[in-house]
C-alpha cells in the first residue's frame, strides 16, 4: 500500500511538465536531437531525488528529537500550510535560460522540485516509517526516495518520448491540465492524511 | 484567476500559431497631439462577416491627458508556454499601454468587453523610482515577467534601457540590465529566447527627439545606429554592432519566431547620406572567431524619391528629395514575408524573406506620402496625408494592418498640414488593399492611431520556445 502510494506519487511528478519532461522535450527539439532529451532526463530526475531526499533528512533528524506524534502534526500542518500557499499564490517559479549545462539543468529541476514542495508530498509516507532506530528510518526515507524518483523518471521519460516522436508539442494545447492546481489539492490531501494518522 | 487549460491563444511553436483563427477586433493606442483631450483606445471590427466590419466598436478615453500612446503589448503570450518557467494557465487578457511622454503605464483588462476597462496606473515616479528610467516604450511578455524598453532615464535624459514588470500584481520590479556596457541609446528589444540572446535598438534620448527630429543631430549623426546583443540570463551586454553613423536611428527588430534561429531583421529610418532607408539582417558572425559573434549585413536599401522642393516641407526643401523613412517593419509568424512600412513615400512594400539574406520584393502598395498623397480606393477624391507606419501582421500571415502616424512631433514637421488619421487593411495574397476595411478623419474622434495590437496575439506579440 504505502510502496504504491510512493510509486504513484512518482509517477504524478514525472507527467508534470513543470517538473521536467517538458525541459528535456524542447531541449530535443531545439537541437533537432533525442539523444540530448534522453540525456536530460535522468540529470533532471537526479534534481528531483536531491529534492525528496533532503526531505528525507530533514524528515529524519527531526525524528530524533521529537515523538512521531509531533513529527506527523508538524509535518501535516507544513503540508495543509504549503498547498493553500500554492493554491492561493499567483506566483509561479522564476528562471530565465534556456541554454544550460546538464549540471545546470540538475540544478534547475533540485529547485522547481522544491519549490513545487515535491519531496513534502512524501511526508505521509516518511512520517509513519518506523522511528524505532534513527539508522533504519534513514535508509527506509532514501529508498522511498529512491523509488520515488525511478518512478518519476520512468514516467516522465514515457510521457516525453511519446511526446517527441509521436505527437509533438501542440498537444500541450489541449492536455497541459493545470496540475499545478491539483498538486496544491495533493498537498493539502497529503497533509490531511498526516494529521489523521498521527491522532 | 488561473485557468484549468492553456489560455487558447497560447501556441508551442510559431507552425502551430500559424493555424490560429482569423482576429475579430484590433486595439488601436490612439492620442490627441494637442494633450487637451485624454488618449484612446480604440477597438477595430476586423470580423468580415461583421455588418460593422471595418468600424470602431469600441473606445476607452484614458484617465489623464497628454500620455502620448505609443506601443503597448500583452500581458501573457505564447512565451507562458515555455518548458524552464512554465504558467500556462495564466489569460491574455490585459493590455499594457505605456504613455511616451507621460511616461505613465496603464494596465486595460479585454476580457469578456469590447472597450477595454483600466483596471492600473504605474505613476511614472514608480517606474522612475524602481527601475530609474523614463518614456516607456516597447512592451514584451517573457516567461518570467514583463519587459517595457524605455527612452529616457529618471530626472536624466539618459541612459535609457529595459525595465522589469510583475506580470501578475504589474508592479516594476527594477531595472533589467547588470551590466549594460557602453549602450545609451534605446528603442526597441526583442529576444531569441531559446538562445538566450536579448536584442536592443537606439532611436535617441528624449531631449532628442520630444520637440521633433533635430537637424543639427541627425546631420551630425547623433541618433542611433547601432544594435546591442545581450545575455539574455545573466542581463549583460555582450557585444555592439555599429551599422555606420551614416544610418541614423535604428529603430524596429523583429527576430525570426522560429526558435532554432539566429537572424532578424532591423529597421534604419535614414542614411544621411543619402536619404535612403535599409533593413538590415544580424546573424552569428561565422567568419570570424568561434561563431559567437554577431554582426549584420544591410539586405534591402530604398532610394529617396526626387522631388520640387515646393511640394516638400521645411524640414525637406534643402534636399530636394522625399526620403522612404522606413520607420516600421513586421516580420511574419512564418518568417517568409517582411513588411517594410515607407512613411515618407507612403508605400507598404511586401518582400520574400525565405532567405533572410536575398530579400526579393514581391508586392507594394502605395497609400499617402509626402509629395504623392495616394487616396485610398475607399475615398478615392481624398488626397491622404502621412503614410503606412505602424505595420501588424496577423498570426496566419494574411492580413496586414498599418495605421499613418508616426510621434506627434515628428508628423508635423513631415506632414505640416497635418497628418490626419486613417488605419488600413491590406490583404496578403495578392497584396491589395481591402476596400472594405478604412476607417479614417472622424472615425478617430480627431486623435492620431499609432500601435495595432490584435486580439489573441499578432506576428509581433508572442515568441516561442519550441520550433
Amino acid at each position: 500500500m504505502t510502496l504504491t502510494a510512493v510509486i504513484l506519487l512518482g509517477a504524478f511528478h514525472g507527467i508534470n511538465p513543470a517538473m521536467g519532461w517538458l525541459f528535456a522535450v524542447a531541449r530535443g527539439l531545439q537541437e533537432r536531437s533525442r539523444d540530448l532529451l534522453l540525456q536530460s532526463l535522468p540529470v533532471i530526475a537526479l534534481g528531483h531525488l536531491a529534492s525528496v531526499a533532503l526531505v528525507v533528512l530533514a524528515v529524519s533528524a527531526t525524528g530524533s528529537i521529537v515523538t512521531a506524534t509531533a513529527l506527523s502534526i508538524g509535518a501535516g500542518v507544513v503540508l495543509v500550510g504549503f498547498g493553500l500557499w500554492h493554491l492561493l499564490s499567483r506566483r509561479h517559479f522564476r528562471w530565465v535560460g534556456m541554454r544550460l549545462s546538464l549540471p545546470q539543468l540538475a540544478a534547475w529541476s533540485f529547485l522547481m522540485s522544491s519549490v513545487h514542495g515535491a519531496g513534502l508530498m512524501l511526508l505521509p509516507v516518511l512520517t509513519r516509517m518506523p522511528a524505532s532506530h534513527h539508522g533504519h528510518a534513514l535508509s527506509g526515507g532514501m529508498l522511498v526516495a529512491g523509488v520515488h524518483t525511478l518512478a518519476m523518471f520512468l514516467t516522465a521519460t514515457v510521457v516525453a518520448v511519446v511526446v517527441y516522436e509521436f505527437l509533438g508539442v501542440a498537444v500541450l494545447r489541449r492536455a497541459w491540465f493545470n496540475l499545478d492546481r491539483m498538486w496544491a489539492f495533493a498537498l493539502v490531501g497529503a497533509g490531511v492524511v498526516t494529521l489523521v494518522g498521527a491522532v | 484567476m488561473t485557468l484549468w487549460k492553456p489560455d487558447p491563444t497560447f501556441y508551442p511553436s510559431p507552425r502551430d500559431a500559424a493555424e490560429a483563427p482569423p482576429e475579430k477586433l484590433a486595439y488601436v493606442a490612439a492620442f490627441d497631439r494637442s494633450a487637451q483631450r485624454p488618449d484612446a483606445l480604440a477597438v477595430l471590427d476586423t470580423d468580415p462577416g461583421s455588418p460593422s466590419y471595418g468600424t470602431v466598436v469600441g473606445w476607452t478615453d484614458l484617465p489623464y491627458t497628454g500620455d502620448e500612446l505609443h506601443h503597448f503589448g500583452w500581458n501573457a503570450c505564447s512565451s507562458a508556454l515555455c518548458p524552464y518557467a512554465p504558467h500556462p494557465h495564466v489569460e491574455r487578457r490585459y493590455l499594457i499601454v505605456p504613455g511616451l511622454r507621460s511616461s505613465r503605464i496603464y494596465v486595460y483588462d479585454t476580457k469578456d468587453r469590447v472597450s477595454p476597462v483600466l483596471v492600473k496606473v504605474i505613476e511614472a515616479e514608480e517606474l522612475g523610482k524602481r527601475a530609474g528610467y523614463s518614456r516607456p516604450h516597447t512592451v514584451h511578455c517573457g516567461p518570467e515577467g514583463l519587459y517595457v524598453s524605455a527612452l529616457g532615464g529618471y530626472g536624466d535624459d539618459g541612459p535609457g534601457g529595459i525595465a522589469i514588470l510583475d506580470h501578475n500584481s504589474f508592479e516594476v520590479l527594477g531595472r533589467w540590465e547588470v551590466d549594460r556596457g557602453p549602450q545609451y541609446l534605446a528603442y526597441d528589444f526583442w529576444w531569441h529566447i531559446n538562445h538566450d540572446v536579448m536584442i536592443t535598438s537606439e532611436w535617441g534620448t528624449p531631449s532628442m527627439i520630444e520637440n521633433g527630429v533635430v537637424g543639427e543631430l541627425l546631420l551630425g549623426r547623433k541618433y542611433g545606429h547601432k544594435i546591442h546583443f545581450w545575455d539574455l540570463r545573466k542581463r549583460r551586454h555582450v557585444q555592439e554592432v555599429d551599422l555606420g553613423d551614416q544610418h541614423q536611428m535604428t529603430l524596429e527588430l523583429r527576430p525570426a519566431h522560429d526558435p532554432t534561429k539566429t537572424y532578424g531583421f532591423a529597421g534604419v529610418v535614414v542614411s544621411v547620406e543619402d536619404l535612403s532607408a535599409s533593413v538590415w539582417v544580424w546573424h552569428r558572425d561565422v567568419r570570424h572567431g568561434d561563431g559567437s559573434r554577431w554582426a549584420a549585413q544591410k539586405v534591402i536599401t530604398i532610394p529617396a524619391e526626387p522631388a520640387s522642393p515646393d511640394d516638400l516641407p521645411d524640414v525637406l526643401k534643402p534636399f530636394g528629395a522625399v526620403p522612404p523613412l522606413v520607420t516600421d517593419i513586421d516580420l511574419s509568424v512564418d518568417d517568409q514575408r517582411l513588411y517594410v512600412s515607407c512613411w515618407g513615400t507612403g508605400e507598404l512594400k511586401q518582400f520574400d524573406v525565405s532567405d533572410p539574406f536575398k530579400p526579393v520584393e514581391i508586392g507594394s502598395v502605395r497609400l499617402g506620402g509626402i509629395v504623392r498623397r495616394q487616396a485610398h480606393p475607399a475615398a478615392p477624391d481624398e488626397r491622404l496625408s502621412g503614410g503606412p507606419q505602424m505595420v501588424e501582421v496577423s498570426r496566419d500571415g494574411r492580413r496586414i494592418y498599418v495605421t499613418n502616424s508616426l510621434y506627434g512631433a515628428w508628423d508635423d514637421q513631415f506632414y505640416p498640414d497635418g497628418v490626419g488619421a486613417w488605419m488600413a487593411k491590406i490583404d496578403a495574397e495578392p497584396f491589395t488593399l481591402d476596400e472594405g476595411f478604412f476607417p479614417h478623419g472622424d472615425d478617430f474622434r480627431g486623435l492620431r492611431p499609432h500601435q495595432v495590437r490584435l486580439q489573441g496575439g499578432d506576428a509581433s506579440s508572442d515568441s516561442y520556445c519550441y520550433p
